[in-house]
């Protein structure tokens, strides 16, 4: 039961994603890098990491696109203000993507299809579980990235407040 | 998975469905007459005693109205939008426990859909979400009163999101869990949460009003600046939609509020009610408590809506980053070191 469900979510999140880059218009782009996101929540649900699933949906689904679909809005892209690509650019593409080709099939050979829902220890995505290896084994690295954020967002604010000193 | 639990959750998913939605018109009901009564007018009073097939009547005028599209909408995302907007209204009722488990011919039935370890969050998942339905309606509409109608939806509720989570931070601090029921049980009695957790409480009041774009923070929808806001282009039904998500969003609301600082079901003199009543009438008769607690809250919506002006959007930003956010924050590191203390001695 969970296996086939799992085919499907995978399938559609390959679709979605794909959607991503062919949509013409970037806010339909947006939409559908949130139902890639919202595949991803199911993934974490069948792979019993209830919290992270919820964390996913409230911090990707909720907070980061709504501010990608904000910022999008407010940009009024039409097909005229949209730079010309030069052929220089696009060959470079070209061979960018065939190498990216070449490595994926190298290592899909490497890969072989495993049952895709067996885990080594099924309660690590609980909410106390995860607390306790966060605050446990990995309290410096958890502390660490946490002074990362806050590092970006004061120098968030400092790049927004700087013109005003200025003047 | 048999087929009882089946019908047994599809029949309760159908009840409370139906109970949200009836609760939602008779709101539009209910908010007119006490606006009628704060202005000291009669109010809607034509159809039925008292008008009170007011509703119904709306409900019939929403669905006979012209279905207009604009030809400059993106025509899928128009229609996505209402129903995105219902639909997140809707799915929050899941995980809220509308009363102790019930005794029905002798099989006990929880009276909760889906009683999830990490409830809280997913009730804060779906309001985050709540703010697409706006959004990508009052995009898809082409029309320039929609988009800022819709920015400004999105940046509301984005602050007022981050106050809500401290302030929610600061009760789980010391309910020690995130499955609502537990949160509910632990509140037996008059053993309410808003006695320990007053200031958490009005954060998370004031951060309701915002998420649902209720007055004094409606700005998404400002008449005066903003002809209509988002449902300026929406006609018909898919306006209904979006009016009936805003009721049932406050429905939803109040609810969440009812059952994390009010005890939910719980009352004083349960346990004697418990025993007079028995098991299957003692559970139905909290589930009416909750639902008393759940329509005061609403009327507190309607009330505060026709007490207080709307702010300006300065204003409502200040408020959000610079009154709440440190508020709750001071509210966390308080309960924090009295929990502390406490363990101690």
């Amino acid at each position: 039961m969970s296996t086939q469900v799992f085919y499907f979510v995978a399938t559609l999140s390959i679709i979605f994603s794909l959607m991503v880059i062919f949509a013409k218009n970037p806010i339909h782009s947006v939409l559908y890098l949130i139902l890639t996101f919202f595949t991803f929540t199911v993934h974490y649900v069948l792979l019993n990491a209830q919290f992270l699933a919820v964390v996913n949906f409230i911090v990707y689904m909720g907070a980061i696109m709504v501010l990608f679909l904000f910022v999008l809005m407010l940009l009024n892209l039409n097909k005229e203000t949209e730079p010309v690509k030069s052929p220089l650019i696009k060959i470079v593409g070209v061979i960018a993507g065939c190498c990216l080709i070449v490595t994926l099939v190298g290592s899909f050979k490497a890969a072989t299809i495993t049952s895709p829902l067996i885990l080594k220890n099924p309660g690590l995505g609980l909410v106390e579980n995860l607390g306790k290896e966060l605050f446990g084994p990995f309290l410096l690295p958890f502390e660490l990235s946490s002074l990362l954020l806050l590092a970006a967002m004061v120098g968030a604010v400092l790049l927004s407040k700087r013109d005003e000193v200025e003047i | 998975m048999d087929t009882g639990f089946i019908i047994e959750k599809f029949i309760l998913v159908a009840v409370i469905f139906g109970i949200s939605l009836v609760i939602a018109m008779y709101s539009t009901y209910a908010e007119r007459k006490v606006a009628a009564y704060l202005q000291d007018r009669l109010g809607p009073d034509r159809a039925g005693p008292f008008g009170i097939l007011q509703p119904l009547a709306d409900g019939v005028k929403m669905f006979m109205k012209e279905e207009i599209i604009p030809t400059t909408s993106n025509k899928w995302l128009f229609i996505v939008g209402p129903g995105l907007a219902l639909l997140c209204a809707c799915i929050g009722t899941a995980v809220i426990p509308w009363g102790s488990p019930m005794e029905i011919g002798g099989k006990i039935v929880p009276l909760q859909v889906a009683d999830i370890n990490v409830g809280v969050l997913y009730i804060f998942g779906v309001v985050s979400l709540g703010v697409y339905g706006v959004m990508i309606g009052g995009w898809a509409s082409n029309n320039k009163y929609s988009l800022l109608s819709a920015i400004r939806a999105a940046s509301q509720n984005i602050s007022y999101e981050i106050a809500m989570g401290l302030s929610i931070i600061a009760l789980l601090l010391m309910t020690n869990t995130l499955s609502l029921k537990t949160i509910v049980e632990q509140q037996h009695g008059l053993n309410w949460n808003v006695w320990y957790q007053p200031l958490g409480f009005l954060i998370f009041m004031i951060c309701s009003f915002a998420e649902t774009n209720r007055a004094p923070f409606d700005l998404p929808e400002c008449e005066t600046e903003l002809i209509g806001g988002y449902h300026t282009e929406y006609s018909s039904m898919k306006l209904g939609f979006y009016l009936f998500a805003e009721y049932i969003n406050m429905f939803v609301s109040s609810a969440v509020m009812a059952t994390l600082y009010f005890g939910g079901y719980n009352y004083p003199g349960m346990d004697y009610m418990a025993t007079l009543l028995g098991p299957t009438w003692a559970p139905l008769f909290g589930v009416g408590v909750f639902f008393f607690k759940i329509v005061f809250f609403i009327f507190f919506f309607m009330w505060v809506r026709w007490t207080i002006p709307r702010f300006r959007y300065d204003q409502l930003m200040n408020l959000g980053w610079k009154g709440l956010i440190p508020l709750a924050i001071a509210n966390i590191i308080i309960t924090g070191v009295v929990i502390a203390i406490i363990e101690k001695f």
